[in-house]
């Protein structure tokens, strides 16, 4: 029989390294949690998003191609149209940002509508895929048993983060992303996640790797075009050493001229199916470049994978890792004990993420930290919709999400969405995530047969006098439930 | 308090009248609020504007008078004719086609532009960049507080700018507002707001449990009270984020709606986005044009909204670093050092350009890559909350910039 305070932290445990328990699987979910979730660890492999509109890349590239160059097409026709009405040059009005850049692909309704017009309300394909992606990504959240696979997702998800306003094909693929490239190797080896992420078509895209031409490659030569240092940059500073791991300018350079030629195929598919992951040769930088010291001079892709290798075994990797798991996962001033034996994990398994993460689950101190991180919006809204037992529906995530601050995919930049108290517990934040639990709560009202009951259910040991007062005296249903929701015990894990 | 003897003989006519509106600060808890209204005194408000990705300082504010800058530029230099010609300034700096309103503030002494600066920081990471920017440490991994709350935190206790707290625009609060000081949070709304009786009752529980979360609750309640006296209701949802024009025009309308409330705080900080320019910049037309066509919207925003109190107005623009001077292999620009900030307020003596330009030719660049940083972002920002809130040098070089005793505020800002 488990002691009062084991079953406090069997609660804690459940809600810091999982999604919060679903609707009628509660009192047995806390039954050996800790031995719930290792099991998961164990099985490795994560279960793929049903119902997605594309496999992949590979595929997603060819209709994404296709999409645009029919927008095109449609385009001019409207703009010949238009010049023979006016019969005039057009007057230069506000300038039009690039089609690929900082905005979603929607279609436009101020527009002359096309022959084959879309249906009202029917999105363009990026973000009628977006969509699918996000629903069928949630439903997995929703079903999970304790979500500790669905977390690391997430995490990962955001360490190696795309943002899908930067472009099309972003957009489109944010999905397809986290399914090839995150997915598969959350309990797999680091440097594969690393590799996967790095030659994926949608961060080829979002850190502009695409772009980059060797200057001495042939192509270099012939177009006079050169290097662009993003993603060199980001991989270094944000994918692994950290900002703090003892690279200098000259090191950013060279891992960009070793990654040279790392792009995604054009609709020409020249070097494979459009829109599909490719090393093309007549852009690769020539040469041996040195990267912390160590010369590059292996030949084609292999430089690049020779460089990652390096870089996924390198001390400074499995520090900030190690950091970053803890800051998430357990406090915001992470626990330095904690994080060397991460690290000390990562280095001795060359970077086996079940062995890090069942590092992190096993340690005493990770599992009986106080509950003091705020959930973020994402899973705060997985965990609302599990403790609700809500079906997933586009409108109801992308809206609320938008509006704390957290929607699927789109940080502000390459270093994800924040981790930390300071970010989500903000004023502002907690203000709107009142207005968002008290939507829920409305919603939610004619479903729950009795919020007093489903607070106990939830809460479970962690539930205080307090708040079980205030949801008792609440003068209606839909308050009761906000005030669930929004309880200390529910938002900090 | 008061700036020692050394600080007053370099003291300008202007920085006197504020220390009048300063001792009337520090013995606010004793006299009534009269004295707020003090002849000479000065009820300032004080905007800061971070652009995150790092501006293009070339492009904003082209040196086209320099004879290295068009070469180095290439497809995206700016000229100072034709169609799309850029806005003269001085004759040898121009301004980015894009900001006729920031060029009519200049023309009218309501702006002044400081070119070639930069914070203390020497390397290119965003994150690291914008800590530099926001702490206001010498150096990047100090993120336990911002330097305008701490500003805030240096203001004599009371009824006054103390006590209204320091407003961080976005639901995450920027860096710079973050402190032990009072913050106020707001953001464009985008959900139906919550009953009052559920906040209270939230209010309630959370005093009981949860300090921290009461104490957010309680500065998000102070703003709600402020925004619905101000009329700024919840009828308009939804819009564009803080990378698009019309995003940044409503973010810079309800900021200067509350900080132009008699009882709203007087200090603001929010952020625009997407000025990271790896790729297809653009020249006079293109995406670094439209983001700056945003920023001058939100100029005018700002000078619309805090109308009757734009007298004692300074909104500062500052970027975590500048871009490399010559034009990259993909038609942008990589991280680079030195750029501009913009101080626009009729608070401002504007009308000129701040700089001791560096020079453009491949000795002159700083690494052979980046523009110069002559000029010390924090003695622009010294200079200007010195002459606003009366703060002194050392009170400023411990506690509001730690480590920044060697770089005095810069004179004369204020006017």
């Amino acid at each position: 029989m488990a002691s009062p305070s084991d079953a406090r932290s069997d609660s804690v445990g459940l809600q810091r390294f999982g999604l919060g328990s679903a609707l009628g699987a509660r009192a047995e979910l806390r039954v050996s949690a800790r031995d719930r979730l290792l099991a998961e660890i164990d099985r490795r492999v994560l279960p793929q998003p049903a119902g997605v509109p594309f496999s992949g890349a590979a595929e997603i590239g060819s209709a994404l191609y296709a999409f645009e160059d029919r927008e095109k097409i449609e385009r001019e026709a409207r703009r010949a149209a238009e010049t023979k009405v006016a019969a005039a040059p057009p007057v230069p009005g506000p300038s039009v940002p690039a089609t690929s850049q900082n905005q979603m692909a929607q279609p436009n309704p101020a527009n002359a509508k096309p022959a084959n017009a879309k249906p009202v309300n029917e999105p363009a394909l990026p973000y009628r895929t977006y969509r699918d992606e996000v629903l069928a990504r949630t439903r997995l959240a929703l079903e999970a048993e304790t979500g500790l696979g669905e977390r690391m997702v997430q995490f990962w998800s955001n360490h190696f983060c795309i943002g899908a306003t930067k472009s099309n094909m972003t957009r489109i693929m944010a999905g397809a992303y986290e399914r090839e490239a995150i997915r598969p190797h959350v309990f797999g080896r680091f440097e594969d996640m690393l590799v996967a992420a790095e030659s994926h078509p949608a961060m080829l895209d979002f850190l502009d790797n695409r772009l980059s031409i060797g200057p001495s490659s042939p192509a270099g030569k012939r177009r006079g075009r050169g290097l662009n240092e993003n993603l060199a940059r980001e991989i270094l500073e944000l994918h692994t050493l950290g900002v703090s791991g003892g690279y200098a300018q000259v090191d950013v350079t060279n891992l960009a001229r070793i990654i040279t030629g790392w792009t995604v195929v054009g609709r020409e598919a020249v070097l494979g199916f459009p829109g599909s992951f490719a090393f093309n040769a007549g852009l690769h930088e020539p040469g041996a470049p040195a990267m912390l010291g160590r010369h590059y001079g292996q030949p084609g892709k292999a430089q690049g994978l020779a460089a990652f290798s390096d870089l996924a075994n390198h001390p400074a990797t499995a520090d900030f890792i190690a950091l970053k798991l803890v800051r998430h996962f357990v406090a915001d001033d992470p626990p330095a004990a904690l994080v060397r034996d991460l690290s000390a994990e990562f280095r001795r398994t060359q970077g086996d993420l079940a062995a890090v993460s069942r590092a992190l689950i096993t340690s005493n101190s990770a599992w009986k930290a106080e509950p003091t991180k705020i959930r973020s919006p994402q899973e705060f809204l997985i965990a609302a919709f599990r403790a609700l037992g809500r079906k997933p529906d586009f409108g109801q995530i992308a809206g609320p999400l938008n509006a704390m601050g957290q929607p699927f995919w789109q940080p502000s930049g390459p270093n994800g969405y924040p981790d930390t108290n300071d970010a989500w517990a903000s004023p502002e934040g907690i203000k709107t995530r009142i207005d968002v639990a008290a939507g829920w709560g409305r919603q939610a009202a004619g479903t729950v047969p009795d919020p007093r009951a489903l607070t106990e259910d939830i809460l479970g040991p962690l539930l205080s006098a307090e708040t079980r007062q205030a949801v008792a005296r609440a003068d209606s249903k839909p308050q009761a439930l906000a005030l669930l929701l929004m309880s200390p015990e529910f938002q900090r894990r | 308090m008061v700036d020692d003897d050394d600080d007053c003989e370099r003291m300008t006519p202007s920085r006197r009248a504020v220390l009048g509106a300063a001792g009337a600060l520090f013995a606010w808890s004793f006299v009534p609020t009269f004295a707020y209204a003090a002849a000479g005194a000065r009820d300032p408000r004080f905007l800061l504007v971070v652009l995150r990705g790092a501006l293009d300082g070339l492009s904003a504010v082209p040196p086209i008078g320099d004879p290295d800058y068009a070469a180095l530029r290439d497809d995206i230099a700016l000229t100072r004719d034709g169609t799309d010609a850029a806005l003269p300034l001085d004759g040898f700096f121009y301004l980015h086609p894009a900001m006729p309103n920031l060029a009519r503030l200049y023309a009218s002494g309501q702006a002044a532009i400081v070119h070639a600066a930069a914070t203390g920081y020497r390397e290119r990471s965003h994150f690291d960049g914008q800590d530099v920017l926001e702490s206001g440490q010498a150096g990047p991994g100090h993120t336990a507080s911002g330097w305008l709350n701490r500003l805030l935190a240096s203001l004599p206790a009371g009824e006054g700018i103390s006590r209204k707290g320091v407003l961080g625009v976005g639901v995450v609060p920027p860096l710079v507002v973050r402190g032990d000081a009072p913050i106020l949070g707001w953001a464009p709304p985008r959900m139906d707001r919550a009953g009052t009786d559920l906040i209270q009752r939230l209010e309630d529980l959370y005093g009981q449990r949860d300090p921290g979360l009461a104490r957010a609750l309680a500065q998000a309640k102070m703003t709600e009270e402020i925004a619905q006296r101000r009329g700024m209701g919840s009828e308009i949802k939804g819009g564009g984020g803080p990378d698009s024009t019309d995003g940044m025009k409503r973010i810079a309308e309800g900021a200067a709606a509350l900080v132009g409330a008699d009882d709203g705080p007087r200090i603001a900080a929010l952020a625009f986005e997407g000025w990271d320019t790896h790729a297809n910049e653009g020249g006079a037309k293109g995406r670094l044009a439209q983001l700056l066509g945003g920023l001058d919207g939100a100029l005018a925003a700002f000078e619309q909204g805090l109308k009757p109190v734009w007298k004692d107005t300074v909104v500062m623009v500052v970027t975590e670093f500048g871009r490399t001077a010559r034009v990259n292999g993909t038609v942008g620009t990589d991280h680079g050092t030195g750029t501009v900030a913009f101080l626009v307020g009729g608070a401002v003596k504007g009308g000129r350009m701040i700089v001791d330009w560096p020079g453009l030719k491949p000795e002159q660049l700083y690494e052979k890559r980046d523009l110069k940083p002559t000029t010390d972002i924090r003695a622009v920002a010294k200079g200007v909350v010195s002459d606003l809130f009366g703060l002194s040098g050392p009170v400023l070089a411990e506690k509001v910039f730690p480590g920044s005793g060697g770089i005095g505020p810069m004179a004369g800002l204020v006017g």
